[in-house]
């Protein structure tokens, strides 16, 4: 099992290193503008003696050493336009935590509601609520978040009467609509998967004969139904969790919310290379620690899946 | 004796009722040489005694999807919609969309024509006042007939919804904050959401088909394949998608481009999986055994299998990548401001959500909503049809 572990999270650190020299050689392609904050008033000579300075002319394979070496020193380097002059780091710490509670309560509050969504509509299966859960559903996928994001934040915070944008004295009830916002799409994720599992386990014969031992309709899908068919359902937690990253993208941006979602926009709209590279570099980051966890929450959650080399291929 | 004689009535008997079931069969009938070895028509009382059907798989795939009432109404619009989009530019009265529409005001003055009020609501709000739903009152203006020299204050001019209009050109949704007609913009920016969509959907589908069909098939490439997928599926789409929209102009090719190059490992993972599952059944080993060139026993026996799937993924593919280029756009990476899209025009019109403007927001999102919709339930539907298992 150790072994397995260690395996796992070894070819996890592989992956992680070949994505960030990826991303890193694909940065490097950025436009130079994003690198100065006076640029048009700048001449031909400065700019090549800053560019120097900076290593930016050095070959690609020495730039890339001289990154991992700064990284390892935890420096990536400064903000060029958003904070003139701040190491990158001091700017995304503070951030990242607003981030991942985020994100964290969006995943809580999309199992909370997706895994009764998928109970239900299987319950009533053919009936109003499953039809209902079905039109949801399609429309969720379908219709693009941008759109749903804006009405939802329009509409929404006139009905409650809040604040439309973050502020630092917002309650905790005002932050029900953006994690909400953000959950939407988990939420119609996790109904569909199930309610398609749930079906399927329903026709399987031991439940039949638990229905013919006399077992309860209730004991039935909790006991038996949910538990199988929930194992399945654990491998999509880490592409939900990829999924919130998104949409906190677009949530923060939209509610001003002050986390490294909405930070990317500005420094995309802005030209802020290195802070666009690393936040990319720690989205990309945090993707992958995403997918690892998945995999080996699986292989914690159902005893069936054997810890050999296979059962960690997704 | 007796043996035989029973034995040769029941002779009898059967030739008897033979030659009655062959009555108009072969061998009661003179055919010429040509006619005994053309091919038989096909009769379809005849399936049951000869177990030969004309079972057709597109045909019971479209009479399968025929039956969808839902989907077919979607599949009818979407082609009215497409359609449109195509003709609507060589209509007669259309407006450039890109142009900054002017009136000439009650002074005289050459007036850029902004945020115009929709011609479309003008006539809705009519056929509602004869019903008696919408008061008179909506069917006014008030104008701001621009500045008064002689009493030194702005003019407000009540007008008709018939002067209105005739004063400042007829535009059927309006204009916007430029002066551009929203009309225009609004199928132009279909026409080009649309064409990046299918774009990227028919790149992913060739491109991941290929690799698809080769990453399960020839078993020395699984290796290699496999290992890209896990590098690249691990990649964040929507990271990858504002790296390289970030790095490279912002263009349509650009957008097609950063938009194909994740997806299409998908698709081939998709296609990889289906063709483990059926390359080594019997009828494939039994097509091998016999010789069968490997291309026949693709495109022959694998691929139609994978039509379904296929078709499921194309479907779904258009909305998503109309909806990431709504979200692109909203970062702040989206297509120049020449080049109109439903990600432009909803940018433009979030900030009038809270004003009486709204109806600017409104139409892109209608018609946005209505295609990625379409697209989904036509998808589905449709693999649901093409599936061999729901065919009776």
């Amino acid at each position: 099992m150790v072994k397995y572990l260690l395996k796992r999270i070894a070819r996890s650190l592989l992956t992680l290193i070949i994505i960030i020299t990826i991303v890193f050689v694909l940065v490097r392609q950025m436009p130079i503008e994003g690198y100065f904050d006076n640029f048009d008033k700048l001449t031909d000579a400065q700019i090549e003696t800053k560019l120097d300075a900076m290593g930016l002319n050095d070959p690609m394979p020495k730039q890339i050493i001289n990154f991992y070496k700064n990284l390892l020193k935890g420096d990536l380097g400064v903000s060029n336009k958003i904070q003139r002059n701040v190491p990158v780091v001091d700017i995304l710490l503070p951030k990242l935590p607003v981030s991942i509670k985020l994100g964290s309560a969006s995943l809580v509050l999309s199992l909370l509601l997706g895994i009764p969504l998928g109970i239900l509509m299987t319950k009533y299966k053919g009936k109003f609520f499953d039809k209902f859960g079905t039109v949801f559903i399609v429309f969720i996928q379908a219709a693009p978040a941008a759109v749903y994001y804006l009405f939802i934040q329009h509409y929404g915070t006139n009905l409650f009467g809040i604040p439309m944008i973050y502020s630092e004295d917002v309650s905790i009830f005002w932050w029900l609509l953006p994690v909400f916002s953000m959950s939407l799409g988990n939420i119609a994720y996790y109904g569909m998967w199930l309610r398609r599992y749930m079906v399927d386990e329903l026709n399987k014969d031991y439940v039949r004969l638990a229905r013919a031992k006399g077992l309860s309709e209730g004991k039935i899908m909790f006991k038996h139904v949910f538990k199988n068919a929930f194992v399945p359902m654990v491998q999509y937690i880490p592409t939900s969790f990829l999924n919130t990253v998104i949409g906190s993208i677009y949530v923060e941006s939209l509610y001003s919310i002050n986390g490294m979602g909405g930070l990317l926009v500005k420094s995309v709209q802005q030209s802020d290379n290195n802070l666009v590279q690393a936040i990319v570099l720690l989205y990309a980051t945090v993707g992958i620690i995403g997918l690892l966890l998945g995999d080996l929450l699986m292989v914690f959650i159902d005893p069936r899946i054997t810890l050999s080399e296979k059962g960690g291929d997704r | 004796m007796k043996k035989f004689s029973i034995k040769g009535q029941k002779t009898e008997n059967l030739e008897n009722s033979l030659n009655e079931a062959l009555k108009d069969d072969v061998r009661n009938r003179k055919m010429s040489e040509k006619e005994l070895f053309s091919r038989a028509k096909f009769d379809e009382e005849a399936v049951e005694r000869i177990g030969y059907s004309n079972y057709s798989y597109w045909r019971c795939t479209f009479r399968a999807f025929l039956k969808q009432k839902f989907a077919m109404f979607l599949v009818v619009m979407m082609f009215v919609v497409v359609g449109f989009t195509v003709i609507q530019p060589y209509l007669p009265g259309q407006h450039d969309p890109n142009f900054y529409n002017t009136y000439t005001d009650i002074n005289g003055r050459e007036k850029t024509a902004q945020n115009v009020k929709p011609y479309l609501n003008y006539k809705v709000n009519c056929v509602l006042n004869k019903i008696g739903i919408v008061g008179d009152d909506k069917l006014n203006y008030t104008v701001n007939g621009g500045f008064d020299m002689s009493t030194g204050k702005v003019q407000i001019i009540e007008m008709s919804g018939e002067e209105y209009f005739n004063l400042h050109g007829k535009y059927i949704l309006g204009t916007n904050g430029n002066g551009q007609d929203l009309w225009a913009r609004l199928w132009a920016g279909t026409r080009n959401s649309l064409f990046i969509g299918v774009c990227v959907a028919l790149v992913e589908a060739i491109l991941g088909i290929i690799v698809g069909v080769l990453w399960g098939y020839v078993r020395r490439l699984d290796f290699i394949f496999t290992e890209i997928y896990n590098i690249l599926d691990n990649i964040p789409n929507t990271i990858l998608l504002i790296l390289i929209s970030y790095i490279m102009k912002p263009s349509i090719s650009t957008l097609i481009f950063a938009m194909c190059l994740t997806g299409w490992i998908q698709m081939a993972r998709f296609i990889r999986n289906q063709i483990l599952i059926i390359r080594d059944r019997d009828y494939n080993t039994a097509s091998r055994c016999l010789g069968t060139p490997t291309r026949r026993i693709l495109y022959k026996n694998c691929l139609p299998y994978l039509v379904s799937v296929i078709m499921l993924r194309i479907a779904l593919t258009i909305p998503s990548v109309i909806g990431s280029e709504v979200f692109i756009t909203y970062i702040g990476l989206g297509l120049p401001i020449k080049i109109p899209s439903l990600g432009r025009l909803i940018d433009d019109g979030r900030a009038l959500l809270s004003t009486a403007k709204s109806y600017q927001l409104f139409y892109p999102v209608i018609i946005l909503s209505a295609i990625t919709i379409s697209f989904y339930v036509i998808g589905n539907a449709f693999s649901d049809s093409a599936d061999p298992k729901n065919h009776r």
